[in-house]
């Protein structure tokens, strides 16, 4: 990774609400061009992160640094070169899809020509080129989102931060955005990505960082992390107490790690082991399928509801 | 800095000038009515107050107080919203655009707002059937800096309240107050010395004195004095909404 330009560097940064550490010492690296996958359940810090790359939220120690400059000094530079889809949609209400971009070109100085053809290009590449006199209260949410994510690239930026770009948005719209996201990053886009759905950052992502509780608890290229933290197929057996039991008993002869949910077992396996799939088939209800994204997430932050 | 406010300013200005007229109705309705009531209803009930008619008395006042309002109310109202509900200073804040000029820029705006009511007020004063004197042309930068200092404090409420209705104490306890006790509507030469002094501390006074010599064209007293204190109080009143506004934004 040396050999590679470093985009974002942070080391030991933390940032505390009066008693709660919302991060707890992060360091995290991001290279040109690659899609980073920032992922964690609610409350985890990745938002209090974004915050503090934006200089919205001041560090309380630590060190940020992005393009090589330093965050608060260089503030101004680093953010003319960030784009910035956040969670929250904050489009401006009053204006149309066009004015959007152009107000927007305007915050980073772009000339008044150069912003009307780049505001052009980005509605057509997300498919709003005839939307563009409408009023942001007459759009979908899909549609949006795809305007936050034009809006974002107005000016260029080096990296794209997402703060979950398809919460809340049905899988047509979902898709939509996705594809483009894909096609950005094969243009060499370097990217910061969080979302909750993990099959899209899995396809996606070249690395992922897990956080949890403030900390990360896992990082690296996802397929990899996956095969080698979770195993590489999942059992999903609906059955009672005693035979979860037996089987439970049974995958730890294999070396397979089982966990017991509400109404039946999982077996996470790393590789192939008859007696247990021989078994697994006597069982009335049960699937076979690879092991995925969200089993390693789920491993590693737990099945307890978030609501800090 | 400098860029950064300008464009603040453009974007408020680009909304603004789709709702032109329900704006220009709101910020100008009361000041006309009042106008109309007390200049016209009541004054015909009321002898001259020095050598002036008392719709000409209180002419040049209404256009200081249309300032302050106009002013005000874009900074509470209207920069809550953007803050709030909206989230258009999150917005603004993601790009290179800073706090410090996010808050010049809606000062800047709620000051233009409110030159914007009085230069209306004043080019109305003709229907009432009286001219502004040429001296007026340098009212226009004093009521600028009124405008300022109201969309200043105004913006100081924004970066401090939690809803709109935190915005019923500035008005009932600050604006209303100094509507009626500036020496818009009554001579403050003819109160007794220790209320005299009181009111001339009033932030409005010298702006409705100031309206009232330059509308009638007799620049005399102590008036560049009191201008330069308003200027001092102003960038003060400035620096702590500027300063309150990045607080209220930056975690």
């Amino acid at each position: 990774m040396n050999d590679k330009e470093i985009i974002l560097a942070a080391r030991g940064l933390t940032k505390s609400y009066g008693t709660r550490q919302a991060v707890k010492g992060l360091d995290l690296t991001i290279i040109r061009g690659e899609c980073f996958g920032f992922l964690g359940p609610n409350g985890a810090g990745k938002t209090t992160t974004i915050q503090m790359i934006l200089g919205l939220v001041i560090k309380d120690s630590g060190e940020l640094r992005v393009f090589g400059l330093t965050i608060p000094h260089d503030l101004r530079a680093i953010k003319s070169r960030l784009g910035v889809v956040p969670q929250n949609d904050n489009l401006d209400p009053d204006l149309t899809v066009l004015e959007n971009l152009l107000t927007y070109a305007g915050y980073y100085n772009l000339d008044s020509a150069r912003a009307r053809s780049r505001s052009l290009e980005l509605l057509k590449f997300f498919a709003l080129d005839n939307r563009r006199d409408e009023v942001i209260q007459h759009l979908s949410g899909g549609q949006r989102r795809r305007l936050l994510l034009a809006r974002a690239l107005v000016h260029e930026p080096e990296l794209l931060i997402l703060d979950e770009p398809t919460v809340g948005l049905d899988p047509q719209a979902r898709y939509l955005i996705w594809q483009r996201l894909k096609a950005l990053r094969d243009n060499g886009l370097t990217m910061l990505l969080t979302s909750h759905y993990m099959d899209e950052v899995a396809r996606l992502a070249d690395r992922v960082l897990i956080m949890d509780q403030g900390r990360i608890v896992a990082q690296g290229e996802p397929g990899r992390m996956v095969t080698e933290l979770v195993g590489t197929d999942v059992f999903e057996i609906i059955c009672d107490e005693r035979e979860a039991a037996s089987l439970s008993a049974l995958a730890a002869s294999c070396s397979a790690r089982a966990e017991r949910v509400t109404d039946g077992l999982f077996i996470y396996a790393g590789h192939d082991c008859p007696l247990l799939e021989a078994r697994v088939r006597e069982t009335a209800r049960w699937l076979r399928r690879p092991a995925n994204l969200e089993d390693l997430f789920i491993q590693l932050t737990g099945r307890l509801l978030r609501d800090s | 800095m400098g860029m950064g406010v300008l464009r603040v300013v453009q974007r408020n200005l680009r909304v603004w000038r789709k709702f032109m007229f329900s704006s220009l109705v709101g910020n100008l309705g009361q000041p006309f009515l009042f106008l109309l009531a007390f200049g016209f209803g009541l004054g015909r009930e009321i002898h001259p107050i020095a050598g002036y008619s008392y719709l000409q008395f209180i002419a040049p006042g209404l256009t200081a107080s249309a300032v302050m309002y106009s002013a005000a109310f874009e900074t509470t109202y209207g920069s809550f919203t953007r803050l709030g509900t909206q989230s258009t200073f999150e917005g603004i804040l993601m790009t290179p655009i800073s706090p410090a000029e996010l808050a010049w820029g809606e000062i800047i705006w709620g000051a233009l707002k409110g030159l914007l009511a009085g230069v209306i007020m004043l080019a109305a004063m003709p229907l009432f059937g009286f001219w502004p004197s040429i001296w007026a042309l340098v009212l226009l930068p004093i009521l600028f800096i009124a405008g300022v200092f109201f969309a200043a404090l105004g913006l100081i409420m924004t970066a401090l309240a939690g809803s709109y209705e935190f915005f019923n104490y500035f008005i009932s306890l600050v604006i209303t107050p100094l509507f009626l006790f500036s020496g818009i509507f009554f001579s403050l030469n003819d109160m007794p010395p220790v209320t005299r002094v009181v009111l001339r501390f009033v932030p409005l006074t010298p702006i409705v004195n100031m309206a009232r010599i330059f509308c009638y064209g007799r620049p005399s007293g102590p008036w560049p004095l009191h201008l330069a204190l308003f200027i001092v109080l102003t960038l003060i009143v400035s620096w702590a909404a500027s300063a309150l506004l990045k607080r209220r934004l930056i975690a």
